[in-house]
């Protein structure tokens, strides 16, 4: 995606903050493919695509079988064979989609594949902060905690770089890549360090399944060296707190940080449908009169 | 007198003779002979070609039995015919994995009938290939097995591989090992790296490898037993070998075209036809791999030929299995070597022919003395070809279709018989 397809989304987003929606999917079907659980991003995307007058179907896809690729293939074409047009697909397989967009005339608008993109969250993210911030360049954030998994995490690297912004990823050794800094990131294991001069920090969950896996020891002692904790927020009073959510409370961030006056938690997840919107509107627009 | 083939005007490159000049080649009853009255012999055109030893692919998977749908001993070996390779050597993973003398001996027969080029077959050092219980490793060699492999899976306990390899050097037989520490690549689609990092793949790090090659190293010391080391892919691997074989042990590696072609930065997107264990490198482990295969520390070009269906590679790099055919493109890959002067003609047929003939003790091939099998390949190494997306093999996995190579095998002859002209 370039940096005016990312403005243009994000511009469109902003327009539907101050006028009422159009019903430009109006007898249109959309359907959600999801192999991982998830509240907000289903329940956002679902808010958004009924807003535009959008049919919505639901399914839950089988999950963890060798085969669940070519199945997923198989759902899509089904689907689509009865009039589907818009696939909004979660699944825990990093490139699960790269293989399926070439074989569907459908819309696929990935809601999050494994440890690679979560376009929209990342959108959504950038949105509250050029709202916050006003602009994006020159801006400088800090994405803190297991960026290994996080897709999160490479589509705000993505967006952010290509607007201007830098950004620095922050996390132990055993859950930061190396290789990450290819991406256009810097790369700290020192959050004191790294939320110097920080205009923003986007705190990722961390999963608990992390500590059988030895990449944390505990979860206090990762609360101790990477938590948000007022101390930390309070040497950097104008930086704005992100988390895409759900919130471990108390491990990556505490709750005085996530209910304080510096989170934009809540206004992420209200801009979340006004982004997703814009997505589904600009494809609408993009399949019916072209790019 | 039986059939007789001169093959007439080509340049002989053989370095189990240190010869490398323009002369005919002469063939009796599916032997390579001493000079000949042309008188009634056949004649076959070599003006242009190198004529080399047939070449010896050690390390192969033709699919048989069990997964025929991919590749069969008659489809895999005839690709070997296509790419100018004469003997595979046949991995024992197979379903089921041929870890006793019923199937090897099933499976020979049905090669004598159902091969173009000639097929050894390497049996399982473990039974099932479960790394529990070896397999009758002295009773394998009896029937003719040519190596012992659990390939595709290592033998991660330290102990079984001690014995494993105690048995092999008392029945004269070659361990290969597929270098891998299981624990350290659980799940990895690809190399660990910045390629990994951006696609958000689980990675191999090269210590998954490097840590077995220096294992088997010890062993290899401990034991006096020969060890080859399956598909050598990390700098760190090659200079252990490298220091090991300057100690004098009898380890040996063989390295596949794709290792020294390809690294993990072509990786395009997510697709599978760049999937293979071990994984594509980085650019200074394809660097160690050329410095290996030219300064002697790897003795082998082997393709790991790993045929897998269409459905299967569909799935993408993170879910399908690993494995790229390479039988076809393999001596082409290798030419480029030569043109680009990293290693010389001779070394080129050391490395594809002598060496892997010697390792795996067959001494009638490797070699165009009087006396060996006439298997032969006339190389034409200034032929353009494009890597087609249809092979002979029954699969078409691999990250080459489409690739501009220069050179071929013009003919391929096994015990005498033409089994692949241009």
């Amino acid at each position: 995606m370039s940096s005016s397809e990312i403005e243009t989304i994000l511009d469109a987003a902003a327009s539907f903050k101050k006028s009422k929606a159009p019903k430009d999917l109006a007898g249109r079907f959309l359907a959600f493919l999801f192999s991982e659980p998830s509240t907000r991003t289903r329940t956002s995307f679902e808010v958004a695509a009924r807003n535009l007058s959008a049919e919505v179907l639901g399914f839950s896809t089988a999950s963890s079988s060798l085969l669940k690729g070519e199945s997923l293939l198989d759902t899509i074409k089904n689907l689509e064979a009865m009039g589907v047009e818009y696939f909004v697909v979660r699944n825990e397989v990093s490139g699960v989609l790269e293989p399926l967009a070439g074989q569907t005339s459908a819309s696929l608008i990935n809601a999050g594949d494994g440890a690679h993109e979560h376009p929209t969250q990342a959108l959504l993210d950038i949105f509250t902060l050029r709202e916050k911030k006003g602009a994006i360049k020159g801006l400088k954030v800090v994405i803190v905690g297991d960026i290994a998994h996080s897709r999160v995490a490479r589509s705000n690297i993505h967006g952010l770089t290509k607007l201007g912004a830098k950004v620095t990823v922050c996390g132990p050794r055993a859950l930061v890549p190396s290789g990450i800094e290819k991406l256009g990131a810097s790369v700290s294991h020192d959050l004191d360090n790294a939320l110097q001069g920080a205009d923003a920090v986007n705190v990722l969950r961390l999963q608990l399944e992390r500590q059988e896996q030895n990449l944390v020891t505990s979860l206090p002692d990762y609360y101790q060296s990477f938590g948000l904790t007022p101390e930390r927020l309070a040497k950097v009073p104008d930086c704005v707190v992100l988390h895409p959510g759900p919130m471990n409370r108390g491990v990556e961030i505490s709750s005085e940080v996530a209910d304080g006056p510096q989170s934009a938690i809540l206004e992420q997840v209200a801009n979340g449908v006004l982004v997703r919107m814009a997505v589904l509107s600009l494809i609408q627009q993009w399949r019916t009169h072209g790019r | 007198m039986g059939a007789r083939l001169i093959i007439k005007g080509g340049l002989v490159v053989d370095p189990s003779q240190k010869l490398e000049s323009a002369r005919d080649l002469f063939i009796e009853d599916g032997r390579i002979s001493k000079k000949f009255s042309p008188e009634g012999a056949e004649v076959f055109d070599a003006k242009g070609c190198w004529v080399v030893p047939g070449l010896v692919d050690m390390h192969v998977h033709l699919r048989e039995p069990g997964r025929e749908g991919e590749e069969t001993i008659a489809t895999g070996t005839a690709a070997a015919a296509a790419g100018g390779v004469t003997c595979v050597l046949a991995m024992p993973n197979t379903e089921p994995p041929v870890d006793n003398t019923a199937l090897l001996g099933f499976l020979q027969a049905k090669a004598r009938t159902e091969a173009t080029v000639g097929v050894v077959f390497a049996a399982a050092a473990t039974l099932g290939q479960k790394g529990e219980q070896l397999t009758e490793i002295r009773r394998l060699k009896d029937l003719g097995a040519g190596a012992i492999s659990d390939d595709g899976r290592p033998i991660m306990d330290s102990e079984l591989m001690r014995r494993a390899l105690e048995h092999c050097r008392d029945a004269g037989l070659l361990l290969i090992d597929h270098a891998e520490d299981l624990n350290l690549s659980s799940g990895f689609a690809m190399n660990e790296g910045a390629a990994s990092a951006a696609k958000g793949l689980r990675g191999a790090p090269w210590p998954a490898e490097t840590v077995h090659v220096l294992r088997d190293i010890a062993l290899c010391e401990l034991t006096g037993a020969p060890v080859h080391i399956a598909h050598i892919s990390c700098s760190q691997s090659v200079e252990a070998i490298r220091q090991a074989k300057r100690q004098g042990l009898p380890i040996s590696a063989e390295a596949a075209p794709h290792h020294f072609t390809l690294i993990d930065a072509d990786i395009p997107g997510y697709d599978a036809n760049y999937k293979m264990n071990p994984p594509l490198r980085a650019k200074s482990d394809r660097e160690a791999i050329l410095e290996g295969l030219s300064d002697g520390t790897i003795d082998a070009i082997a393709t790991d030929h790993a045929p897998h269906g269409l459905g299967k590679k569909a799935l993408g790099l993170a879910l399908a299995p690993c494995g790229v055919i390479g039988l076809e493109t393999s001596l082409a890959l290798s030419l480029q070597l030569v043109a680009k002067k990293i290693i010389s003609r001779k070394r080129l047929v050391e490395l594809m022919s002598c060496a892997p003939a010697r390792l795996l003790g067959l001494k009638s091939k490797g070699s165009l003395k009087p006396g060996s099998d006439a298997d032969v390949t006339l190389i034409d190494a200034n032929a353009g070809w494009t890597v087609p997306t249809k092979f002979i093999s029954k699969s078409s996995n691999s990250p080459f279709v489409g690739m501009k190579l220069k050179g071929r095998a013009k003919a391929t002859i096994v015990a005498g018989r033409v089994v692949h002209a241009l």
